[in-house]
């Protein structure tokens, strides 16, 4: 069925522009969501053809964390939590990057989870994929702050009783301008989010369903990755617009998935620049990067 | 280099030290700021995000300091020279992303306006005692540099210190004010930009196929890009090789790690600033730094007025500590007396280097005021029996 490994020289991987191929193969399980998340996301930045060189990826830690690694942009593996605060500096130093923070549900909506609303209400211009795979996967698929109500984790050996974000509509009351969600079977329509993230000024997030194979999906008995994706296709409804507050994720129960915020508002550097420029006047020259 | 005339306020000036603090990082050509305010440090913040706008500087304040922390290592790699500003709580808030600077060697500088601790403290009276936090607070392996000024003249130029000394060795320095330093207004005299040495980056000019970001010559400081140059470099708080690629081994641990710690050891000569008054032939030697050396320098000039040989020996740099001129003395004095705002700190380091050669006297204080310089004068009098 696979070619053999001979046979590779001949055929480059399709995505070699993008990826380290020097760190393949990556560290993630076979049937994980992630890999399909890195597809989405260079076919997005194919869609746009944005120069790579004016693209920088910014990772927490965890399994997603180590998305960094391997796309081949200038890539920053942070430390828990802390992608959006070091993607904000980034950013702020010099605005005209596209600034990308890739990381895990535990990671932006845990422990960084004060960095994820503040960098909202301010509509710092980055774009934020947050991959919910609904435990902390690298440290063994313990309960995260979006593990649905009943799902077992290995801290909740018992089940979930413990209510979950709905992190779009923490995206969208805390000020994001751009909020969608996807999983990892949706690659087109995921590939299409990113994009439009990407192109949108402010604050976007695009949230990625992502099966984790080996934690989540193992201790739930919800079989492979691949069993996953069936369940996505079977139980994903797109519903464009849908109001935020109503997309709260239930144990193996329908999942809303679809476009639900896009909006315009100032982005922080253009509201901090048109502010000066109507205290400074022409004494204040309009802020491009702290680097000339 | 010299400074940037822009952001230089070249006159005679009555500041404050946190004031004084926020020009000497303008005048080094700091243009990113990130931090959230805290006793006694927020005049520092407060200075640098009403001056930035109209210098092309970008000040956030943000949502805590862990935020900060991590921010102003975005800004390095964005290529800004960039600083935050905190004190005791916060500090602690920092150490995880400190560690992170220290990783991936980033040029920053850190400002820790010292209060009196543990916990919230005394948010609005003076302390010494985050001196051994800022050596090791973060967690694992690494040196680093602090410098400790005593003045609000010094708070200036140790800023501009700091950041010459975070760029030339890759890494987060720290400027260890306290209260006292942080609140008196004194005369600061801030040059002409010219007259300013600035030390640039050690920006890599190689081709860009060819970038390592971690492959260091013999002076094992990396050559550092910028985000936006072309190199699509990667880096990361892991253990990492040249590449700056993770690698999970105790082969590149040693490399990785043996490289951050002997960039700064094996120049500790180089790195250390001292002030010295009459320590040739002293039998007593007085060690102090920052605002301690205040009143430390009257009780040392007062002793030797009453016939004690004694001199003084300030510590610019309060890290690395300067081991060898330690160890030199120790064989010549009776003894070192060290005044400190906390229960003994550097007090140990002290100890370790005099190596029962010397006696070594703790004058402390627990924080919320300075010495009474008569406790060092009678600690003196104690060390030159
Ligand atoms: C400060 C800190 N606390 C805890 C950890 C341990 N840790 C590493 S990854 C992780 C959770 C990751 O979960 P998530 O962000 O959802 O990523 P995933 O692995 O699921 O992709 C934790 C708790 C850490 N590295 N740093
Ligand atoms: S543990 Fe889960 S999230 Fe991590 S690589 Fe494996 S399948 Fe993916
Ligand atoms: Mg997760």
């Amino acid at each position: 069925m696979k070619k053999p490994a001979a046979a590779a020289p001949e055929m480059p991987h399709p995505m070699e522009e993008l990826l380290r191929m020097d760190r393949i193969p990556h560290i993630w399980c076979p049937t994980c969501g992630l890999g399909t998340v890195v597809t989405a996301f260079a076919a997005a930045l194919e869609t746009l053809e944005l120069p790579l060189d004016d693209v920088a990826v910014v990772s927490g830690i965890g399994c997603t964390g180590r998305v960094a690694g391997y796309i081949k942009v200038d890539s920053f593996h942070t430390t828990h939590g802390r992608a959006i605060p070091f993607a904000t500096g980034l950013h702020l130093t010099n605005p005209k990057l596209k600034t990308v923070v890739i990381s895990g549900d535990g990671d932006l909506i845990s422990i960084g989870g004060n960095h994820f609303i503040h960098a909202a209400r301010r509509n710092v211009d980055i774009t934020v994929i947050c991959v919910n795979n609904f435990t902390y996967a690298m440290t063994g698929g313990q309960v995260a702050p979006t593990t649905p109500l009943g799902a077992n984790a290995s801290t909740m050996p018992y089940g979930n009783y413990e209510r979950p974000f709905n992190i779009p509509y923490l995206a969208e009351s805390s000020g994001a301008v751009y909020v969608a969600r996807w999983s990892a079977l949706h690659v087109r329509r995921l590939t299409t989010a990113i994009a439009e993230a990407l192109e949108k000024p402010g604050f976007s997030v695009v949230e990625v369903i992502s099966p984790c194979s080996t934690l989540y999906s193992r201790r739930n008995r919800l079989g492979t990755g691949l069993d996953l994706m069936k369940f996505y296709h079977d139980n994903c409804v797109i519903k464009h617009g849908a109001p935020t507050r109503e997309l709260d994720i239930g144990f193996q129960e329908e999942i809303t998935v679809g476009k639900f915020v896009d909006l315009e508002r100032p982005t922080y550097v253009d509201a901090m620049n048109k502010w000066y420029a109507g205290v400074f006047g022409d004494d204040y020259e309009p802020y491009e990067g702290a680097v000339k | 280099m010299t400074a940037d005339p822009k952001g230089v306020l070249t006159g005679e000036h009555y500041l404050d030290g946190d004031h004084a603090a926020a020009e000497g990082a303008l005048a080094a050509g700091c243009r990113y700021f990130a931090g959230y305010p805290i006793t006694p440090s927020t005049e520092v913040a407060e200075r640098i995000a009403a001056r930035f706008p109209l210098v092309g500087g970008l000040f956030v304040q943000m949502e805590d300091e862990l935020a900060s922390m991590a921010a102003i290592l975005g800004g390095a790699w964005a290529g800004a020279k960039s600083m935050t500003v905190t004190s005791g709580p916060g500090f602690s808030l920092m150490m995880e992303n400190i560690g992170l600077g220290i990783m991936m060697e980033v040029p920053t500088v850190i400002v820790n306006v010292q209060r009196g601790g543990p916990s919230t403290g005394l948010p609005t009276l003076p302390g010494q005692a985050d001196i051994m936090q800022a050596r090791w607070g973060s967690h694992g392996d690494y040196e680093i540099i602090a410098v400790s000024p005593s003045s609000p003249q010094e708070a200036f130029d140790h800023t501009i210190m700091a950041f010459n000394f975070s760029e030339k060795y890759r890494l987060p320095v720290f400027v260890m004010m306290d209260e006292c330093v942080g609140h008196m207004t004194e005369k600061v005299v801030i040059p002409k930009a010219d007259e300013i040495e600035i030390v640039p980056r050690k920006w890599y000019e190689g081709d860009v196929g060819d970038y390592l970001p971690y492959k260091a010559d013999d002076d094992m400081i990396p050559w550092m890009v910028k985000v936006g140059d072309g190199h699509r470099f990667h880096t990361t708080g892991l253990t990492h090789d040249e590449r700056g690629y993770p690698v999970m081994n105790a082969e590149c641990q040693e490399t990785c790690v043996g490289r951050l710690v002997e960039k700064i050891r094996s120049r500790v000569d180089d790195i250390v600033v001292l002030e010295e008054e009459e320590v040739e032939g002293a039998d007593v030697v007085v060690v102090s730094y920052g605002i301690t050396a205040r009143v430390a320098i009257p009780a040392v000039e007062r002793a030797r007025a009453d016939g004690i040989n004694v001199g003084s020996l300030r510590l610019v740099t309060v890290w690395p500590f300067p081991e060898n001129r330690i160890r030199q003395l120790a064989k010549k004095v009776k003894s070192f007396i060290i005044p400190e705002i906390n229960y003994g700190q550097l007090y140990y380091e002290l100890e370790r280097c005099a190596g029962g050669e010397a006696k070594t006297i703790l004058v402390p204080h627990a924080g919320g005021w300075v010495h009474d310089d008569k406790d060092i004068y009678d600690a003196i009098k104690e060390g030159a029996k």
